[in-house]
């Protein structure tokens, strides 16, 4: 196997396997883990304090318990993250932190607090008006609340410093994650959609440090080969995640490369850097402050704008939506970006999934017709030569 | 001859009047706001802007059974089923723009609260988008501890000083602090008498007929800063207290044999057939969980405990919060029974639903069902399960009561 390959598999290992990958590493380094869920939890946070922060995507458990609390309507990630977190799957972890972004999140932080009393909850609210001065000054007192949780935990002050070389740390992991993102669709084949997904997804598992290092060595192994030619259509990606693998595989099977996305699970995680602050906390408020996502008040409503660009910097096809079942954030936004998608003759997908699927027939259909029907439109420079690959 | 005008027939004539109003302040060229339901009015009637709520809307549409056509209109624009229905009459309603119901007129600006959820960040971002008019977000922290922290008031206060530089800016007007007291001062005394009213259905038997509540509610919602909603209360209060002393209940026939709680929002297209249901046996609803939100009381002058009370309300608050409020109100009220109506348009009131009512239950002893339904969309709510649903706690109740459980 070569070097490049054995990354990816380790990657893959990750992803598959969080669970096992996470207490490796908590036993290698003697680190507690907090939980994150999703969105955008305040990791360099709890990486100052000296703890690893850990990603809560939800899964593919059978749901049982879950069910006393919420009711079938329920977003499945949320029911599989209860679900996880009742069966003890979460076990190891010291801590969870809770954001309430959407009003599921809001009832789960309040489930989770009586259905998994074993794990301390850190319940997290960020601002909605997040670029005011009110805005960011109600962001810093939340994060000191939450440091001061995380200090009671460890018995150590997270000290400017430390958030500080945390922030560096991060704006590299976000530098490099970036990069692959940027030319996994020049290797459809060696990254295709299932192993471009399992590389992102197994950041969540790692310790930020050994993954940006890990990534910069995937980077220059891919330097080293040739680029790929992909041989069907070039897509974006926007929702929340694209899960299960068996969808992933569907793209694969049909030939479509997933160029770029705008999923909260991938690149709305890194694509915003720090760029103003004058200490740790204002740093990371500021960064929030302009981050864009559904889930993040946008009285401009930029969605529909942020994809035609995606499309466009990126030679896409064509979006597909992978609408997240009982998702209202995500619900609400695509009546309006689709009519502008539709206004510039861009085509889209809309697939709705859940986390678990009995059967992805009725998707793979959808998607094979999707293509065909892209093939013959070919809006953009199709099946020309990839030049530029490395010229990030 | 001086006949005494009714609270109900001047609750008519407020609600059309408030409606009449929207829409001549915009024929005359004046600001029409649109509206969350428990957002900070005060600034707007300070500033005398003409205010429409959606939701007050969608649900008259509901009522009216007329919602069909305007979900139909929304959901083909790519609006989910599984969305609040509300925002789905409400955004067909954008582009019907009639209805028999009644109409009014579109928004220059929009103002929203996010207290009652975070769906109507979403929904009104859609609304301010569709017609390119600005908006205006009070964002109130979901209070994951029982009460509502500082730094929660804080940026609430911080949020009311900018909407008040943004609506100086709409309106080319000033702000007039003088009025801003008054306007307080009204709509925390009529907040008070709101709950005064509603608090007397705690007499046994219960004058009031809590489906009644569901009417004045639709006040409530968008007469809390002015004097004649103020007047209106007081006048249903004493109503009230007239037939607690005259030993009226609240029906002219049959008898109040169990006192309910129902939790959640009403089921608007089919309130006679789920009222029907609980007084054929004698079910009267004395009160409900959702009322109480409107009771936005702080001191004159106060703006943190403004600030603080429109961060209260129970949806906003965590789940011992709920508990408690529950089983504060079944001791209050003396009740029998509880329904929660597992409502699919609204995931906030929802998703706590099942620990509340095993806690409760655990409490109190008080039994109580579950049912589904929808609060506007027709067709999520079976009228044959509710049936069977009510008489299963109406099987609970009357064991109880020959177990001699029941307290009162
Ligand atoms: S944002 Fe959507 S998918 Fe995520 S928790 Fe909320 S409802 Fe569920
Ligand atoms: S019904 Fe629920 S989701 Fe809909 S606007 Fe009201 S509180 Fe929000």
């Amino acid at each position: 196997m070569s070097r490049l390959h054995k990354i990816i598999s380790e990657l893959e290992e990750i992803s598959t396997h969080p669970g096992r990958a996470v207490r490796k590493q908590m036993e290698k380094t003697g680190k507690k883990a907090v939980g994150c869920f999703p969105y955008y939890t305040p990791e360099e946070i709890i990486y100052a304090a000296g703890m690893l922060p850990v990603g809560m995507w939800g899964g593919q458990s059978e749901i049982k318990q879950a069910d006393t609390y919420l009711q079938s309507f329920c977003c499945s990630i949320m029911r599989e993250n209860l679900e996880q977190g009742m069966s003890g799957v979460y076990d190891m972890l010291s801590a969870v932190i809770i954001p309430t972004y959407c009003d599921t999140l809001k009832c789960v932080c309040e489930n989770w607090k009586v259905a998994v009393p074993q794990i301390k909850t850190i319940p997290m609210v960020y601002p909605q008006n997040r670029a005011t001065s009110a805005g960011v000054a109600y962001m810093t007192d939340e994060y000191r609340r939450v440091i001061k949780e995380l200090e009671a935990m460890t018995g150590a002050e997270i000290t400017e410093t430390e958030l500080l070389k945390s922030i560096a740390l991060y704006e590299g992991y976000r530098r490099t994650i970036r990069k692959f993102v940027a030319i996994s669709g020049h290797y459809p084949k060696t990254l295709n959609a299932r192993v471009r997904h399992a590389v992102i997804k197994a950041g969540f598992f790692c310790d930020k440090k050994n993954y940006s290092t890990m990534i910069g060595e995937l980077l220059s192994e891919l330097k080293k080969v040739p680029s790929e030619k992909s041989e069907g259509i070039r897509v974006v990606l926007t929702g929340i995640l694209a899960e299960p693998d068996a969808l992933l595989d569907l793209f694969d099977e049909n030939g479509v490369t997933i160029v770029a996305d705008d999923l909260a699970q991938e690149s709305r995680q890194f694509r915003t850097s720090v760029d103003m602050g004058e200490n740790a906390l204002e740093m990371l408020a500021y960064r929030y402050a302009i981050q864009e996502c559904s889930l993040l008040y946008d009285e401009a409503k930029r969605r529909g704008t942020l994809l035609k660009d995606l499309v466009k910097d990126n030679r896409a096809d064509g979006v597909v939506i992978v609408m997240m079942k009982f998702c209202d954030p995500e619900e609400f936004d695509y009546p309006i970006y689709k009519k502008e998608l539709e206004e510039e003759g861009i085509p889209m997908l809309y697939l709705e999934i859940e986390q678990k699927m009995d059967s992805v027939e009725q998707l793979r259909t959808r998607i094979q017709a999707f293509t065909e029907m892209v093939m013959h439109k070919s809006l953009f420079y199709n099946g020309k030569e990839n030049d530029d690959v490395h010229g990030y | 001859m001086d006949q005494k005008v009714t609270s109900k027939a001047l609750l008519g004539e407020l609600l059309d009047k408030h409606y009449q109003d929207a829409i001549d302040a915009k024929a005359r060229g004046k600001l029409v706001a649109w509206s969350t339901s428990i957002a900070p009015q005060e600034l707007l009637e300070t500033m005398n802007i003409k205010v429409v709520y959606p939701e007050n809307h969608a649900a008259a549409i509901g009522a009216r059974k007329c919602a069909q056509e305007f979900i139909d209109d929304s959901e083909s624009k790519g609006y989910s089923i599984d969305l609040c229905s509300y925002a789905r009459v409400n955004l067909g309603y954008m582009s019907i723009r009639d209805s028999i119901a009644g109409n009014i007129p579109m928004p220059d600006f929009i103002f929203c609260c996010n207290n009652i959820c975070n769906t109507v960040i979403k929904w009104y971002e859609n609304i301010a988008k569709d017609l390119g008019v600005p908006i205006i977000l009070f964002d109130m922290p979901f209070n994951h501890t029982y009460e509502v922290q500082e730094h929660s008031v804080k940026y609430i206060r911080g949020q009311f000083e900018d909407a008040i530089a943004k609506l100086e800016e709409i309106s080319g007007e000033k702000f007039d602090y003088d009025r801003f007291r008054e306007v307080m001062a009204v709509s925390s005394e009529t907040a008070r008498w709101w709950k005064k009213a509603t608090s007397l259905a705690a007499s046994v038997p219960s004058p009031l007929n809590g489906f009644d509540l569901f009417n004045y509610m639709a006040t409530i919602v968008c007469m809390r800063g002015k004097q004649e909603g103020l007047n209106l209360f007081k006048l249903w209060a004493e109503e009230l207290q007239e037939k607690i002393r005259n030993g009226e209940g609240p029906w002219k026939t049959g008898e109040e044999k169990y006192r309910i709680m129902w939790d959640g929002i009403a089921c608007w297209p089919y309130l006679s057939d789920t009222y029907k249901t609980l007084k054929n046996h004698g079910i009267n609803m004395v009160t409900s969980t959702y009322p109480d939100s409107w009771t936005i009381v702080y001191e004159s002058n106060d703006i943190d405990g403004m600030a603080r009370a429109y961060s209260s309300n129970y949806v906003n608050r965590n789940l011992d919060y709920g508990v408690d409020n529950i089983a504060g109100i079944v001791k209050e009220f003396s009740l029998d029974g509880i329904i929660y109506h597992s409502n699919r348009s609204c995931k906030l009131m929802d998703f706590r639903q099942y620990e509340v009512q095993r806690r409760v239950r655990e409490r109190t002893g008080v039994p109580s069902v579950i049912f589904d339904g929808d609060q506007t969309d027709p067709r999520a709510f079976s009228l044959a399960q509710y049936e069977t649903r009510i008489q299963t706690l109406v099987e609970m109740m009357e064991q109880r009561k020959q177990e001699g459980r029941c307290e009162r």
